[in-house]
């Protein structure tokens, strides 16, 4: 199966109502790459996956699939296959038959049909369930259908909006576990939308983080957690999010409304020190504890730390690794300037 | 091939396609003879009278209308008949509804008791109740002689068979309320009746609304049950304005009158679906959630 | 005790629903004399009536008829119906609001309007006394009904059924026919039902566009039982049984479906 890259140049969707639901936006996906878009709810993510489904028309741009414009091109042609959150199983068919409709639609002979159908099956492990009804199945055993719809079609990428929102948590990573293990053999284009920043990180690739129709960052995903471009997307990814603080109640040489971020598990719990900080809850996490602090200082501002150990003492002392703080100008984004950096962080 | 000017033209030309059948017969079927029926109500056409020819003689039909007695009163028929009827359908549909929707045993059978009066012909529950009147009738009191007891029957028939009707869709009303809230207003210490007043009954507010808008609108038409069932009579004392429309049009042959009659009738249910918009239907739009 | 006071005024209000029917029933089969004094549980039955309606009355050929008329008219309007909810229900159009503004218009129409233009226009037709000449009629007053409910049907179903369709490959058309289809197939059940009631029940076009006993039907003839000073109560009453013996059929094993068509239709009004 050869996979093809994706290329979006300046796709944008404006509905008639006015709304603005992705703003013009580049985006490429290379041929076999998992790119995961990431994002709130709204923020334009599966809006995207269905436009390059051919779901919906963008309002602007174009859209290239494996190097063909395939901008105004309906979705049946675009050869393409997506694995929907609801799985979209067609309810009146056998699982056989579901499998087989693509094939059916576009003409594939019956042995062709068959044989594809075992082979997706057995991979899948669901030969058992192939003359039963999707109502007969379990959530896990749907979601296999659903996948196994897809790679029956051998299309040339595959899409996914939000397969894995519908499964119990205890299911999820199983699931996730078996995606990466599907792209590792396949090797096609995968492009997968979630709101789950956890989900995002384990599986790509690279994400694409998204906000009110922008795509606000994309890299991989430790380039994402260490570098965020900006205070939205280095609150979003990582979960307790990154605290942020203004730079001056550090005593930071940054203009005014400068912020400083650092991540939960960077922040040390010490006995003395510069910083000293209240501790108001903690909640045990089994491998860790979230602590909930708030600093002495002029509004008090709140802060979560994760410590191997519950602190004893009701008063603490923090210390903030310096190359651990992400500092980001007044409007949000990240400050690179590495004399700016050094300037600040006296 | 650039379709970024239309998009969607295959969509729409299809939805075209689709449409068309129906809106074909539509049009030749039913707006055709509507226009015809508007038409000849502005005309004189009187088929018992064709040396007159087919003259337009504008108003002049309705003015003739606005003066008849006979016509007056058949508004009136209509109007109070309507009255009368919607008010006792919708309260004993909202009963028959709360039974449907409380039964715990037997509801196909329930349904199907319910039912019947509704899906059997009107002709066949005018005759029904005819029969039953009749037979309740004595040597000293006919029923269908009393030009105002004659209505009794009819009302009878016409809630007997239409109150299943009302009930249905109220029923789909009640099926949407949430459970939980009449839970809570128990536990508030709301008795029975406290609750049905101040939760279910607002509750059901929209569908009531629906209701009653097709209960109406069906009562101000109300014809095939008074044409068997008493044919209007004594006399004209219980003939609605669709069956004085009818006796013009095809028993006294004047086409233009019964026109513009048939057309009062349609301008009587035009005001009211108007003036129920206007007033109820905006509220329950405002407070859409 | 509110309990069982509601059960007991249900029971009441079941009972009186029923009443007539069972009236009617009864007295149809009452030797004939004592047609109005039958008693509440009778013991003496005779079907004198019936025999009398189908030997000396030929009841069979309105109720073929009807049954003709219906089935036909039923036959057409699913299909037609269906498009033009499907249409309406799924696909980008101009004018949708239009469409649905005419069918609602046209249903709120008082028939008496339209029957003189009607007859006029299906006499230069040469269909007065035919089969097409009440199916037409009926195909285009039982289509807005139909219209109605099916495209509350057909938007209850989930879009993205339609959408895998599409992306596996299949046209629009193929996938509406393909999954959607079988899954609206309870609502056009619904709405077969229902229109098959709506012409079987029907009175005013057929007696104005019928002019023999050879193409009357039901609702017709048993109209034209009536001699000018009596009405023939034995055999009217039989008829009505059997009038409503396919409706209390339909009734009997469709009750969920046409409730279910009802409540559809309230639900999107």
């Amino acid at each position: 199966m050869q996979s093809v890259g994706i290329q979006l140049e300046g796709v944008s969707k404006t509905y008639p109502n006015g709304h603005v639901a992705v703003r013009p936006i580049d985006l490429t996906a290379a041929p076999g790459e998992f790119l995961v878009l990431v994002g709130p709810s709204g923020c334009g993510k599966s809006t995207l996956l269905r436009l390059i489904a051919g779901l919906e028309t963008p309002s602007s741009g174009r859209i290239v699939i494996g190097g063909v414009d395939v901008t105004t091109a309906p979705a049946q042609e675009r050869d393409l296959a997506m694995v929907f959150q609801s799985y979209a199983l067609y309810p009146h068919m056998t699982v056989r038959d579901n499998l087989a409709y693509g094939l059916k639609v576009r003409g594939v002979s019956h042995s062709v049909t068959r044989e594809r159908v075992a082979r997706v099956a057995d991979a899948l492990g669901i030969t058992t369930m192939l003359d039963r009804r999707p109502a007969q199945l379990s959530g896990g055993e749907r979601q296999r259908v659903a996948l196994g719809r897809a790679m029956v079609r051998e299309p040339k990428a595959f899409l996914f909006d939000e397969p894995l929102s519908n499964l119990d948590p205890s299911l999820r990573a199983h699931a996730r576990a078996e995606l990466r293990h599907l792209h590792q053999r396949l090797g096609a284009t995968m492009i997968h939308v979630t709101h789950d920043q956890e989900e995002a990180m384990t599986l790509s690739g690279r994400i694409a983080v998204m906000r009110e129709g922008r795509v606000e960052q994309v890299a991989a995903p430790l380039e994402i957690y260490n570098t965020p471009v900006n205070t939205f997307v280095a609150q979003f990814m990582g979960a307790p999010s990154m605290n942020l603080l203004p730079a001056r109640l550090l005593g930071l040489n940054a203009p005014e409304g400068s912020l400083v971020g650092i991540r939960p598990h960077d922040v040390l719990l010490e006995s003395s020190g510069a910083i000293e900080a209240a501790v108001e809850m903690v909640e045990p996490r089994g491998h860790d504890y979230l602590v909930h602090l708030r600093l002495v200082a002029p509004n008090a501002p709140s802060l979560v730390a994760s410590a191997p150990a519950a602190p004893i003492e009701r008063r603490v002392f923090l210390q903030f690794p310096r190359e651990r703080l992400h500092l980001f100008a007044p409007d949000g984004r990240r400050v690179i300037e590495d004399h700016l950096r050094r300037n600040a962080l006296q | 091939m650039n379709n970024a000017i239309d998009p969607h033209r295959e969509e729409r030309r299809l939805a075209a396609l689709l449409i068309a059948p129906a809106a074909g017969l539509i049009v030749v079927m039913a707006l055709f003879p509507i226009a015809a029926t508007v038409s000849e109500a502005l005309h004189g056409h009187d088929l018992r009278l064709p040396w007159l020819g087919r003259p337009f003689v504008g108003l002049a039909n309705f003015v003739e209308a606005a003066g008849d007695p006979r016509f007056l009163s058949a508004v009136g028929h209509t109007v109070l008949f309507a009255l009368v009827s919607v008010p006792i359908e919708i309260a004993l549909g909202v009963a028959l509804a709360l039974v449907m929707h409380r039964a715990l045993r037997g509801r196909a059978a329930i349904r199907v008791v319910a039912l019947l009066p509704w899906t059997v012909p009107t002709i066949v529950a005018a005759l029904i109740w005819r029969f039953m009147f009749e037979s309740y009738s004595t040597a000293s009191f006919d029923w269908f002689v009393h030009p105002r007891a004659a209505w009794v029957p009819i009302v009878a028939a016409d809630v007997w068979k239409t109150t299943p009707f009302v009930a249905i869709l109220l029923l789909a009303g009640l099926q949407t309320i949430d459970p939980a809230i009449d839970e809570a207003a128990r536990i508030d210490g709301a008795g029975p009746l406290r609750r049905f007043f101040t939760v279910t009954l607002p509750l059901l507010g929209p569908a009531l609304v629906v209701a009653t808008a097709f209960r109406a609108l069906d009562a101000l038409r109300l014809f095939d049950l008074v044409y068997v069932m008493t044919g209007g009579g004594p006399g004209t004392a219980t003939e609605p304005l669709s069956l004085y429309a009818f006796v013009a049009l095809m028993q006294r042959l004047r086409f233009g009158y019964g026109a513009a009659l048939s057309m009062t009738v349609f301008l009587l249910t035009f005001a009211f679906a108007l003036i129920w918009i206007r007033t109820v239907g905006h509220s329950l739009t405002d407070d859409h959630v | 005790m509110t309990r069982t006071a509601g059960v007991i005024a249900g029971g009441l209000l079941l009972a009186a629903l029923l009443y007539p029917i069972y009236r009617m029933i009864a007295a149809s089969m009452a030797p004939d004399p004592s047609v109005f004094a039958v008693p509440l549980l009778p013991t003496a039955f005779s079907f004198e009536h019936y025999r009398a309606l189908f030997d000396e009355r030929d009841f069979l050929v309105p109720i073929r008829n009807s049954l003709i008329v219906a089935a036909a008219t039923t036959a057409l309007a699913i299909p037609v119906a269906g498009a033009c909810a499907y249409a309406l229900a799924r696909l980008r159009m101009r004018g949708r609001g239009l469409i649905l503004s005419m069918i609602l218009a046209v249903s709120m129409f008082p028939q008496i309007s339209i029957v003189g233009p009607l007859y006029l226009l299906l006499r230069e037709l040469h269909l007065l006394n035919t089969y097409p000449g009440l199916v037409l009629p009926y195909l285009t007053f039982s289509t807005p009904l139909a219209v109605w409910l099916l495209t509350a049907f057909f938007r209850q179903l989930p879009r993205d059924l339609e959408e895998a369709a599409m992306i596996d490959g299949a046209s629009r058309l193929r996938a509406a026919w393909d999954v959607v289809l079988p899954l609206a197939a309870p609502g056009i059940a619904s709405a077969a039902i229902l229109t098959f009631l709506y012409c079987w029940n029907e009175f005013l076009f057929a007696l104005s566009f019928t002019l023999g006993p050879e193409r009357y039907t039901v609702p017709v003839s048993i109209m034209l039982f009536r001699s000018r000073y009596q009405i023939p109560w034995g055999e009217v009453l039989a008829a009505t049984v059997v009038a409503s013996i396919p409706v209390v059929i339909l009734v009997l094993t469709c009750q969920r479906r046409i409730v279910a068509g009802l409540s559809a239709g309230a639900s999107k009004g």
